[in-house]
């Protein structure tokens, strides 16, 4: 087992024991005073965040002959293409209320496809605009789905 | 012959115009989300949940049965020429296939995969047929420990088989049972893992777990990872109709395919992986020509692609009959059911007998769809493969931000969805499993409820799991499910010294 492998355990590890803690956290708000059921409400969160707790500890110590290995290499993370998709979707998130479901999307849509290498983002916006209302229409007036307001859907 | 009638009712229902319809919608849309990669059948049908408040359920049923089926005949052509499985059912089949299709015969690994998917889909589903009545009359003998201890086998299996250890496995199911848990307890009314967010009282929706994990987890991950966005397809030259030696190497595996297939895909087993990568094993033992192991041999694609097939089958014999999903497709589609005010389990073939029969009878009709979808027409997927990385996931993530935000309107689903991407991308960069998140989601509730039933029938008493002898047995299972791998995994290294 080399070292990088070791580190990437030990951090899941603590990852999974920081969640167990919060389950600890959130369970322990639970009343459980409730005398009339045989199996109160914070058994099974008990059960879970101990699951959690124990399996956090396993993996910290798993090595890697207990491990079928990964299928593919997936070579080092490239931030830049991340930042893009994640970019479009805070940008999502906080017009969408705002500017509506299709304008929101169509930002969405350019930025997700910069990070994937998308060279035109005038095309992108034209094609993710065009998706947005194909799909908008199709849920909110088709399937009953119900979107709201926004810029362009007050037009439609 | 009883259930011959019933399916003859069946085909009444699932042939008038109306039906097929939802069927050919379902088989099409199947394939194409099985062909491209990135998308699933778990994901699509998560996606369409909502269409269970607008239309009646045998329809939406055959829509979805439709997307299941077809996103396994299209997940061995993704397998096959791009040798990216589209889902881990096709994992095998990328093995001999892809070098197939390297020597210029991708034609004849479509049409055995096709073919084989037709034969021991149909298998299957003459499996499911008959076995439906029988399964039933034994889930009737089981009483909440019996319900209890099968769901325990369920998450045994789930977490020991997917996934690169039984540990990330079962990290992950526990994740899963926490989401479940979310919101308001029903026996007690007490609000629980809810944060102080008042829409977390209702719980999480299984859609936007499911999108997240699966949409969203994957378009950050590849975004992340050029390396894996590095595709080439490869062109299908050869002709799809095959020769006579490729037939007469085909039939055999097609069978054992299916014979293996049926009846791992209907034991709470973890859906397909296990039986594809048996009958891969034993294809390579029992092939007599050993040699072109590893290079492209048809025995490699046509048994792996029928077992699985025929394993998606055996899948629905534990969904219909206990109401037990063991692979997250079928564990959407539960939901799917809650959503109707429908409880699968052995009362649904008596309460709601056209409704089961009706699926059954689409399903075998659903197969000849796919038959001459996926050969004859196989050129539509083979171009719907050239469509851009870069436009295909900007539109899964516009689908993904409707799927959520589009059936509350509430912006704290969408940071939900993100949070839920966030831990799909980080599941993927550690290896963990994501599909046992959404079975213990969906079941650990549903553990719950059978696990305070049984505990109001014992009066408290832990041991009425070890004193009914069926209950031990399958809670023994489940030990073994467990404990099998690792000690496995210890024989194979110390015979490898």
């Amino acid at each position: 087992m080399n070292l990088r492998e070791s580190r990437s355990g030990l951090f899941v590890g603590l990852g999974i024991i920081a969640l167990a803690a919060v389950l600890a956290w959130q369970t322990s708000l639970i009343p459980s005073e409730a005398a009339y059921a045989q199996v109160g409400p914070t058994v099974v969160p008990w059960l879970v965040t101990a699951m959690l707790a124990v399996l956090g500890v396993a993996l910290i110590f798993e090595t890697s002959g207990e491990r079928d290995a990964a299928e593919e290499p997936r070579g080092a993370l490239d931030h830049r293409p991340l930042m893009w998709v994640i970019a479009g979707l805070v940008i999502n998130v906080t017009t969408i209320t705002y500017l509506g479901f299709i304008i929101a999307s169509t930002a969405l849509f350019v930025c997700a496809a910069r990070g994937f290498d998308s060279k035109s983002p005038l095309r992108d916006a034209a094609v993710g605009l065009a998706i947005a209302v194909v799909v908008y229409v199709g849920f909110d007036r088709g399937l009953g789905y119900e979107i709201g307001d926004g810029l362009i859907e007050n037009l439609l | 012959m009883e259930t011959l009638g019933y399916l003859a009712q069946g085909f009444a229902v699932a042939l008038t115009w109306d039906k097929l319809m939802w069927s050919f919608v379902g088989v099409s849309v199947g394939t194409a989300v099985g062909v491209l990669p990135g998308l699933g059948p778990a994901l699509t049908i998560a996606l369409l949940l909502p269409l269970t408040y607008q239309v009646d359920a045998a329809s939406v049923f055959m829509l979805f049965a439709g997307i299941y089926y077809g996103a396994m005949y299209g997940g061995s052509t993704a397998s096959i020429l791009l040798n990216t499985p589209g889902e881990t059912a096709s994992i095998v089949t990328a093995l001999e296939g892809n070098k197939m299709a390297r020597k210029g015969r991708a034609g004849a690994a479509l049409a055995t995969a096709a073919i084989g998917s037709f034969v021991a889909g149909t298998i299957g589903t003459i499996g499911l047929t008959f076995l439906a009545v029988p399964v039933v009359d034994f889930a009737l003998r089981f009483g909440p420990p019996e319900y209890f201890a099968l769901m325990v086998v369920a998450f045994a299996t789930v977490s020991a088989v997917l996934g690169t250890s039984v540990m990330r496995g079962f990290t992950s199911l526990g994740v899963g049972i926490f989401l479940g848990l979310i919101g308001i307890d029903l026996q007690t009314g007490q609000s629980r893992f809810t944060f102080g967010v008042e829409e977390l009282l209702d719980g999480i929706n299984v859609i936007i777990v499911a999108v997240g994990l699966f949409a969203v987890g994957e378009t950050l991950y590849l975004a992340a990872y050029k390396e894996l966005r590095r595709i080439d397809t490869i062109a299908v030259k050869d002709s799809i109709w095959m020769s006579a030696a490729d037939w007469s190497r085909s039939w055999k595996p097609w069978l054992r395919g299916a014979l293996i297939g049926f009846p791992i895909g209907a034991m709470p087993a973890g859906g397909a992986e296990i039986p594809t990568f048996l009958s891969y094993w034993l294809e390579k033992r029992l092939c007599k020509h050993k040699g072109e192991f590893g290079h492209g041999a048809i025995e490699g694609v046509a048994g792996p692609e029928a077992a699985n097939n025929a394993s998606a089958a055996g899948v629905l014999v534990p969904m219909l009959a206990f109401g037990l999903p063991t692979s997250a497709t079928a564990a959407i589609m539960l939901s799917a059911f809650q959503s109707y005010g429908i409880t699968p389990g052995p009362q649904l073939l008596t309460d709601q007998p056209q409704l089961v029969w009706s699926l059954i009878a689409s399903l075998y009709i659903g197969n000849v769809m796919l038959l001459i979808l996926n050969l004859p027409l196989v050129g539509i997927w083979v171009q719907i493969l050239k469509i851009p990385q870069s436009m295909l996931y900007g539109a899964i993530l516009v689908f993904a931000t409707i799927g959520t935000y589009g059936i509350s309107r509430s912006v704290v689903d969408l940071i939900l969805l993100y949070i839920m991407g966030a831990m799909g991308f980080a599941m993927r960069r550690f290896d963990f499993p994501t599909a046992p998140v959404i079975i213990g989601m969906i079941l650990g509730p549903l553990a719950e409820q059978e696990f305070r039933r049984a505990m109001t029938i014992s009066q408290g008493d832990l041991t009425i799991f070890v004193t009914r002898p069926l209950s031990l047995t399958l809670l023994s299972v489940a030990a073994i499910a467990i404990l099998a791998p690792p000690l496995w995994r210890m024989t194979n290294m110390s015979r490898a010294r």
